[in-house]
C-alpha cells in the first residue's frame, strides 16, 4: 500500500469503470455515463422543482431556474440576434450538460465526463452538424460563398478558399480541446498537489508542517476550478451562439 | 414625476432600439491575459491538427505520400493565424 501511494497517479482518476456489474459490463455502462445521467436528471429536477410553486416572488430554487432561463435566453437572443429564440433550447442544453459535467466532477469520489475528448468531442462534433445543417436550411447553397468573403480578390480563391475550409473545421477540434484540456488539467493539478500532502506527510514532523502548503493550494485551486468549470461551459454556450449567429446571418 | 416615467421608457425602448437593430459583439468569453493566450494556442493548434488531418488523408487516399500533407499544414497554419485574426480584430457591422 506504501509503495502504491508514494507515486503520483494523476491519470487514474479519468479511467472508465463499467458500473452494476455484469448487466452494466454487458452494455458498457460505466461511471461517464451514470455522471451524465447524474447531470440530466439534476437539471431537470431543478427546472421542474424550482418551477412547481409558480411563486411571483420566487423562492431560492424557483429564482435559481428563473436566472438560468432568463441568462441563456439573453444569450442566445443576444448574440444569434432575434432568431436566437428558436435555439434556445439547444443553447440551453449544452450549457447545463457542460455545466453539471464540470461541476459534478469537482465532488469527490466522482467522475469529470467532460474531461474526456471523446465526450467534448462529440458535442462539438453535433454543434457544428446542427450550425452546417441550420446554414444550409436557411440559405442553400449560397451557404458555400462563406468560403469566400466578399472583395477579396478573385486570383486569391485557391488559397483563401481551403485556408477557409481548414478554418471552419477547425471550429469543432477548438471547442473539444478546450473544455477537455481545461478539465484535465484542473483534475491532474488536484491529484499532483493532494498527493504531495500525502507524501510529506508520511515524512515526520517536518514533512507535516511544509505539506500544509500543497494543501492551501488544493484549497485555492478548488474555487477557482469552481470558476474554471462555470467559465468553460459559458465559452462553449457563447461559441455555440457565435456559430449559429454565422449560420443564421452569414458573413 | 410622469417626465421621469416617460424617460425610463424611451431609454427602454432604445435599448431594446439597440438589441433588436444586431448582436452584441462576441465576446471571446475568457478574460485576461492568459485565457487570450490560452484561446489562441488552441485556436492555432486546432487549424494546424485540421490540416495536418486533411493532407495526410488525401496523401492516403491519392497516394501522393509528402507532398500533400506539406501543403496542408502549411494551409491549417494560415486557417490558425485567420481564426486569431478573427479572435483579435471584431467584425465590422
Amino acid at each position: 500500500m506504501a509503495a502504491e501511494a508514494s507515486k503520483i497517479d494523476a491519470l487514474g482518476q479519468f479511467e472508465l469503470t463499467t458500473w452494476f456489474g455484469g448487466v452494466g459490463r454487458v452494455v458498457n455502462f460505466t461511471n461517464s455515463n451514470f455522471m451524465m445521467m447524474l447531470g440530466g436528471g439534476l437539471v431537470l429536477a431543478l427546472l421542474y422543482y424550482g418551477m412547481r410553486p409558480r411563486a411571483v416572488v420566487p423562492g431560492r430554487l424557483q429564482a435559481a431556474a428563473e436566472i438560468s432561463y432568463t441568462a441563456l435566453m439573453d444569450m442566445s437572443v443576444g448574440s444569434i440576434g432575434p432568431e436566437g429564440r428558436r435555439f434556445f433550447p439547444f443553447v440551453f442544453t449544452l450549457f447545463f450538460f457542460v455545466l453539471m459535467g464540470n461541476l459534478l466532477g469537482l465532488l469527490p469520489y466522482s467522475f469529470t465526463y467532460t474531461s474526456h475528448i471523446a465526450v467534448t468531442f462529440g458535442l462539438a462534433l453535433l454543434v457544428i452538424v446542427v450550425v452546417t445543417a441550420v446554414a444550409l436550411k436557411i440559405h442553400g447553397l449560397h451557404f458555400f460563398s462563406y468560403f469566400f468573403p466578399p472583395g477579396a480578390p478573385k486570383a486569391l480563391a485557391p488559397l483563401i478558399i481551403p485556408i477557409e475550409i481548414i478554418s471552419y473545421l477547425s471550429r469543432p477540434v477548438s471547442l473539444s480541446i478546450r473544455l477537455f484540456a481545461n478539465m484535465v488539467a484542473g483534475h491532474v493539478m488536484f491529484e499532483v498537489f493532494a498527493t504531495f500532502v500525502v507524501l510529506l506527510a508520511g515524512a515526520g514532523i517536518l514533512g507535516t508542517a511544509v505539506g500544509i502548503l500543497p494543501m492551501a493550494i488544493n484549497v485555492v485551486l478548488v474555487g477557482f476550478e469552481l470558476l474554471v468549470a462555470a467559465l468553460q461551459a459559458y465559452v462553449f454556450a457563447i461559441l455555440t451562439c457565435i456559430y449559429l449567429h454565422d449560420a443564421v446571418h452569414l458573413h | 414625476m410622469s417626465g421621469d416615467k416617460d424617460g425610463s421608457l424611451e431609454a427602454r425602448l432604445r435599448a431594446a432600439e439597440v438589441k433588436k437593430a444586431g448582436p452584441a459583439p462576441a465576446g471571446s468569453g475568457t478574460t485576461g491575459p492568459m485565457g487570450i493566450g490560452a484561446r489562441v494556442g488552441v485556436e492555432l493548434l486546432s487549424a494546424l491538427v485540421v490540416g495536418l488531418a486533411i493532407g495526410w488523408a488525401l496523401d492516403w487516399w491519392l497516394g501522393t505520400k509528402p507532398w500533400l500533407l506539406a501543403l496542408f499544414v502549411l494551409l491549417g497554419g494560415g486557417a490558425g493565424v485567420a481564426n486569431v485574426w478573427r479572435l483579435m480584430i471584431p467584425r465590422k457591422r
